[in-house]
């Protein structure tokens, strides 16, 4: 069983990387946000700093919820998804296997561009290193709740901009802490742990409801 | 091992499509489903394979581990092929040999009984339509299923690459394996049964499996 998870993940990625997966795009949509930012808000940098964080974490979320409507939809399309349906392997596991890989080919990048493109906003280290952390923690979580949506746009065929739609209310919460989290940096009354562990429960709770709500709505929707 | 279908019924939107439809298949037979275009046949196998809810009836499949449940015994070959463009046709067929378990041949066996020999590399956009079916088909070999459902499993193929699924068919019905395949095209698959849904329209509903 966990050599078909394995099979899965590799084949996810493998497709991810060649041409037309679109790993990068990703990471190229986060800098453009990240890039026009300074230019749209004007050089202060005191503002820039304060609100860097959050423009961060708008990029990411945005950036995140590209390729998921694409998801299950490719496999739906293909034939794919009716044979992994009848496997051994029970379908949140499935589900579970393709956010993954969709995670470290979308979601990891992002965090890994995340502290260059932190200087471009006068992000001093201590904000850098929690925004970060609060994107290593947080992307999964707008992964494995976007699997939610894209389950829903392989069933309505051309369900693009629904996925946004559907998943963008379920990660505000992500949003509003992982955004706290990273302003603790910058003083205030509030430890960084507080809003962090909140974050980590949302990505952890994400992990385990996303993919059994996944498979439970391409079950509902296949006819 | 046998597959006990009783009562079963589909509806595809208001229209009904058959009704009170029952059959046994033995181990060691095939079931040659034919009919004009509309008369039910994918629903009928997608029904099989548990991919879509049956408006009435049961089926089970007497011998299997789970016999309500048995989707994990079945091969299903649908019009589509579940092949990755961009993937190598090997790559395709190897990780469909990992996801499915239980395996059988070798991929680089499976290729060459589907005479695709040498073309493994290649990545599955550059393939005819043909050349992919016969992909799709070595499928079916690298993994161990008792029970196979194909749906029109020749479209594309050559007379040559059809005489050589049907002696594919053949071996696996001869090792006590069952198929259900729905065709056009005459198909000669070993010791077989046929159903025509054609003849079976709601207006009609005898059950009548012909041996």
């Amino acid at each position: 069983m966990s050599r078909a998870f394995l099979a899965l993940l590799q084949r996810d990625l493998r497709l991810a990387i060649r041409a037309g997966g679109g790993a990068g795009l990703g990471v190229v949509f986060f800098l453009a946000v990240v890039v026009v930012t300074p230019f749209a808000i004007g050089p202060d940098l005191a503002l820039l700093a304060r609100i860097g964080p959050a423009i961060l974490w708008i990029g990411a979320l945005l950036a995140s919820l590209i390729g998921l409507d694409r998801l299950f939809a490719a496999d739906a399309e293909d034939g794919s998804l009716d044979v992994m349906s009848m496997l051994e392997l029970p379908l949140e596991l499935i589900a579970a296997a393709k956010g993954l890989a969709h995670w470290i080919a979308t979601g990891l990048p992002l965090v890994i561009a995340a502290p260059v493109l932190s200087l471009l906003l006068n992000l001093q280290p201590a904000s850098i290193g929690a925004l970060t952390l609060t994107l290593l923690v947080g992307t999964p979580a707008i992964t494995f709740l976007g699997l939610i949506g894209a389950a829903f746009a392989a069933a309505f065929r051309r369900g693009g901009l629904l996925v946004a739609v559907l998943v963008m209310p379920l990660t505000i919460p992500v949003l509003i802490f992982a955004v706290a989290a990273t302003g603790t940096a910058l003083g205030g009354t509030v430890p960084f742990g507080t809003p962090f562990r909140i974050l980590a429960g949302l990505s952890l709770a994400a992990m385990v409801l996303g993919p059994i709500a996944a498979a439970a709505a391409l079950r509902a929707t296949r006819d | 091992m046998r597959l006990v279908v009783e009562g079963l019924a589909c509806r595809r939107g208001a229209r009904l499509l058959f009704e009170g439809l029952g059959f046994n298949l033995e181990s060691g037979r095939a079931l040659i489903v034919t009919g004009p275009n509309g008369t039910g046949k994918s629903s009928l196998l997608r029904i099989l394979a548990g991919l879509s809810e049956p408006a009435a009836g049961r089926l089970r499949l007497e011998g299997a581990a789970e016999p309500e449940d048995f989707a994990e015994g079945i091969h299903y070959l649908g019009h589509l092929d579940a092949h990755k463009a961009a993937l190598s046709a090997e790559e395709n067929l190897s990780f469909w040999r990992a996801m499915l378990g239980r395996p059988a041949l070798t991929v680089g066996e499976a290729m060459e009984e589907v005479g695709l020999g040498g073309l493994g590399g290649l990545p599955v956009a550059v393939l005819s339509a043909g050349q992919k079916r016969r992909l799709a088909l070595a499928r079916l070999l690298v993994a161990e299923r008792p029970l196979w459902l194909l749906d029109e499993p020749t479209t594309a193929l050559d007379v040559a690459a059809q005489a050589r699924f049907a002696a594919l068919a053949r071996a696996h019905v001869e090792k006590g394996g069952m198929i259900v395949a729905a065709t056009h095209a005459p198909l000669d698959l070993g010791p077989s049964d046929a159903l025509d849904l054609g003849a079976r329209r709601p207006a009609s509903p005898i059950a009548a499996v012909v041996a």
